[in-house]
């Protein structure tokens, strides 16, 4: 393999493995790609780092024929190449490993390896040409694997590595990983970076998209940033460095100041003692953290994505089950696999904005009343009815709020899926501010949403901090951090990597913590 | 029940099993490609309808069965647009198609044939003639294994013969051939087989054309073959059992075989003991008729443990999001 991958050099041997020109791609109305243009050199590591919805995935399956570019060229060892579909990006040259495999978990390992690539119809010819193929992969390689096993039965890391036989199966010598490491446990990504610098060492390129930083500094020779669909920067590793990347992914756009005095804590509100959190994944995605929230102030929690913020907000929420404690103003809340509910939080006073608007937030069905009583549909009994509910007095109070937090058109009976983004995001707050709430827990509220509809919500989230509410915040975005937060907690890798107050640090130093690179305990 | 009773028994089960058998491997194909298909019982009905219709009118029973394929093809093409390019609710076509079927077969057949909905009587060269298989007299003095071969095995029309090679085959198709593969692959995750540089749709399709020409000797069979004509809903939930069996069978084509010839049996029994008495209790005979769907609900109810669809079914395959 390493032979043929000399070949394809010598026939051009100044070319850049992959050249991609102002690639455009849209979805509907969501541009996902606009105008990006990149160059790989061959024989290197190239990490795209950039924050969930950036475009790198779409970049990259574009890439591999998956999605069509809308506009753009490719070019592949300086020919330009059309890759209208995924056989093209094999003919290419070109493999992929997915963030989500794409293997059949009831077949063997070696069906998966040559299902698309039998040269015989009768399976058996095929398998057996392909069974020691597949051992002098594994052998030169270090990629041992059971041909026979059934695919589910293995674990994810060897899931990971049957893609990665499956690429090099197709003589793939480009390789393109989509969050590779996002499954893996950290001696098994290990392993994998040693995999990596073996296969370039052959000469083959590598494409690793990530948002973890300190992978990429440790395995990547040059590195990419993409945010909202657009490249911002494309640099040699060496000569950057984490903080500056983190920087980079999260944005340092003009955003106005909104106006605030400055805080006047009171007594503790929002309790938090060595909480910690099962992911979905079923890894422990927070991991003992311990953080507080006063009265009248909105404390801030900065992080790259898919550092624990998420599981976070959810255990808050009362929509994921915890351990550890957390206190709201004083009182216990069981937060423990029997117990937890959403219900029990918004009795003690806690509100909740989610992250996803769309997932959690609403439901795109309903209309905007419906949406006003999801999560508080007990408070709208009819007098002396335990069944029936007060419908008129519902839609009365959501006309009311609509008007209140600019919600437009101001049409209680509107689908919320009808409304535009923002003003989705402000029913959902409409609703979660709109009861008093002595604690409120917002994640990225901002997210996706137009500036006129941020300025809004910031002010919304301001004036709710001056009525004496206990508010954290989750945010991605440096930017809305700083601009609104009184106190900010950095989390790395499901814990509480430092805590500032914000008028005294900046984004430099918050983006060194974000990257990980200070690790500094703060209790 | 003496040994001649059973072996008439037998007889009769393979008879009635073959339409099953047709039908389950073509409920197989299709969910195995990850595309549910409750419409077996529909083009089972309008092949029926079309191969006695078309035997009638030409004389020529292999015309009738070309036709009724045909036809049951062109329903099975119908579910695939719907489901495959349309990305439509696959049960909802599959009902819609059922209906269609019975519907147009009433109101075709009254309008050529003029019999309330019924094709002519065929007459014995215009329907399936019984094979009797070869060495007959050689084995017939072999006790036990000589009157099971003449009187079970020997003696039915060719497409019985068909449907029994058609399991073998499908079981070679399945998993022995790159096809098979890529059907097993489809069915459980198309996106595996899309990255692979394969068509998900074309691949579904021709899963949707083997199904429409199984469904189709199904139904020639039941109107040319068990039967000496077309009769109104003649097919009456045979597709529906099929697809239960199908369930049982846990989508594989062997043991597919075994529980159609269990209901087949089922079915001979209930028509060889109309008027049973157990211990002095007539059983009577519409207990023996329900009990293929009583069988049917204790075994997926519990006995046969976890019975896992193909994983993608039932979902149209979408790529961009």
């Amino acid at each position: 393999m390493a032979a043929e991958a000399i070949d394809t050099a010598s026939r051009k041997p100044a070319a850049p493995a992959i050249e991609l020109r102002n690639i455009t791609k849209s979805f509907g109305s969501i541009r996902a790609n606009r105008n990006v243009s990149l160059t790989i050199e061959r024989g290197t590591i190239h990490g795209i780092v950039g924050e969930n919805g950036a475009g790198k995935s779409t970049l990259m399956s574009i890439l591999y024929g998956f999605y069509r570019a809308d506009e753009g060229e490719v070019r592949i060892h300086g020919i330009p190449t059309p890759i209208p579909d995924t056989r093209s990006a094999i003919r290419a040259g070109i493999g992929m490993v997915h963030q989500h495999f794409k293997l059949v978990h009831n077949l063997s390992v070696l069906e998966n390896i040559v299902l698309g690539a039998e040269d015989d119809f009768i399976l058996e010819r095929s398998l057996t040409r392909a069974r020691s193929l597949l051992l002098d992969l594994a052998r030169d390689h270090q990629l041992e694997i059971d041909p026979d096993a059934i695919v589910e039965k293995l674990s994810v890391g060897l899931q990971q590595r049957v893609e990665i036989l499956k690429a090099l199966f197709r003589r793939a010598d480009i390789l393109i990983l989509d969050e590779p490491t996002g499954v893996l446990a950290p001696s098994e990504a290990e392993r994998l970076f040693a995999i990596l610098r073996g296969l370039k060492n052959e000469g083959r390129t590598i494409v690793m998209i990530t948002h973890k930083l300190h992978e990429v500094m440790a395995v990547t020779d040059t590195v990419s940033v993409m945010r909202r669909g657009e490249m911002v920067t494309t640099c040699r590793t060496c000569e950057t460095d984490a903080g500056k990347l983190a920087e980079f992914m999260v944005g340092r756009k003009a955003l106005f100041r909104v106006a605030r005095d400055s805080a006047e804590p009171g007594e503790r509100v929002l309790d938090i003692q060595d909480l910690s959190v099962v992911g979905r994944r079923g890894n422990e995605a927070v991991r003992r953290v311990s953080l507080c929230v006063h009265r009248g102030e909105i404390a801030g929690i900065a992080g790259v994505t898919d550092n624990g913020q998420a599981e976070l907000l959810e255990a808050l929420g009362g929509i994921r089950p915890a351990t550890g404690t957390i206190r709201i103003a004083g009182r216990e809340i069981d937060c423990s696999r029997r117990a937890a509910s959403a219900r029990s939080m918004h009795e003690a006073g806690l509100a909740h904005v989610p992250e996803d608007r769309q997932q959690l937030g609403l439901v795109l069905d309903f209309r905007a009343w419906e949406n006003m009583a999801l999560g508080y549909q007990h408070r709208f009994r009819r007098p002396r009815s335990r069944l029936l509910m007060d419908i008129s007095a519902l839609q009365d109070l959501t006309a009311d709020r609509m008007r209140r937090f600019d919600v437009r058109p101001t049409n209680p009976s509107i689908l919320a899926g009808r409304l535009s983004g923002g003003n989705q995001q402000k029913l959902v707050v409409a609703r979660e501010f709109g009861n008093a709430p002595s604690v409120l827990v917002v994640g990225q509220p901002t997210r996706g949403v137009d500036i006129g509809a941020i300025e809004f919500i910031h002010r919304q989230i301001v004036a709710l901090r001056d009525a004496g509410a206990a508010i954290l915040l989750v945010s991605m975005d440096l930017d809305e951090i700083l601009a609104l937060t009184d106190r900010v907690a950095v989390m790395f890798d499901g814990r509480i990597v430092g805590e500032r107050i914000t008028a005294e640090t900046d984004a430099t130093e918050l983006g060194l913590m974000m990257a990980g690179v200070v690790t500094e305990s703060l209790q | 029940m003496d040994y001649t009773t059973l072996l008439q028994l037998l007889d009769s089960t393979l008879r009635l099993a073959t339409p099953l058998v047709f039908a389950c491997l073509a409920g197989l194909y299709a969910e195995r490609s990850g595309i549910f298909d409750i419409g077996l019982e529909g083009k089972m009905l309008i092949s029926a309808f079309f191969a006695a219709g078309t035997a009638a009118g030409t004389g020529s029973v292999w015309i009738g069965m070309a036709a009724g394929i045909a036809a049951s093809s062109s329903l099975a093409l119908l579910h695939g647009v719907a489901s495959i390019t349309f990305r439509g609710n696959q049960l909802v076509s599959g009902i819609a198609i059922n209906f269609l079927a019975s519907g147009a077969t009433a109101l075709i057949g009254q309008n050529w044939f003029r019999l309330g909905g019924q094709t002519p009587l065929l007459d014995r060269d215009s329907r399936f003639s019984q094979i009797e298989l070869p060495f007959a007299d050689a084995v017939s003095s072999i006790p036990v294994i000589g009157p099971f071969y003449i009187e079970t095995l020997s003696g039915h029309s060719i497409l019985v013969y068909c449907a029994l090679v058609a399991v073998p085959t499908t079981w070679w198709l399945l998993y022995r051939t790159r096809f098979g593969l890529r059907l097993r692959a489809v069915g459980e995750n198309p996106e595996a087989v899309d990255v692979g540089g394969i068509s998900v749709a074309f691949l579904r399709y021709r899963a949707m054309l083997i199904c429409g020409l199984l469904c189709g000797m199904g139904g020639a069979y039941l109107s040319t073959g068990l039967a000496g004509g077309f009769i109104r809903d003649m097919t009456a939930g045979k597709g529906f059992i099929a697809l239960a069996a199908l369930i049982f069978a846990k989508w594989q084509p062997v043991p597919a075989l075994y529980t159609c010839l269990l209901f087949g049996f089922l079915e001979a029994a209930s028509i060889r003991f109309q008027n049973l008495e157990i211990a002095g209790i007539a059983i009577p005979v519409q207990l023996m008729q329900v009990l293929p769907y009583i069988l049917t609900v204790i075994l997926l109810a519990g006995f046969m443990g976890r019975a896992v669809p193909p994983r993608a079914g039932g979902t149209p395959y979408v790529k961009e999001r």
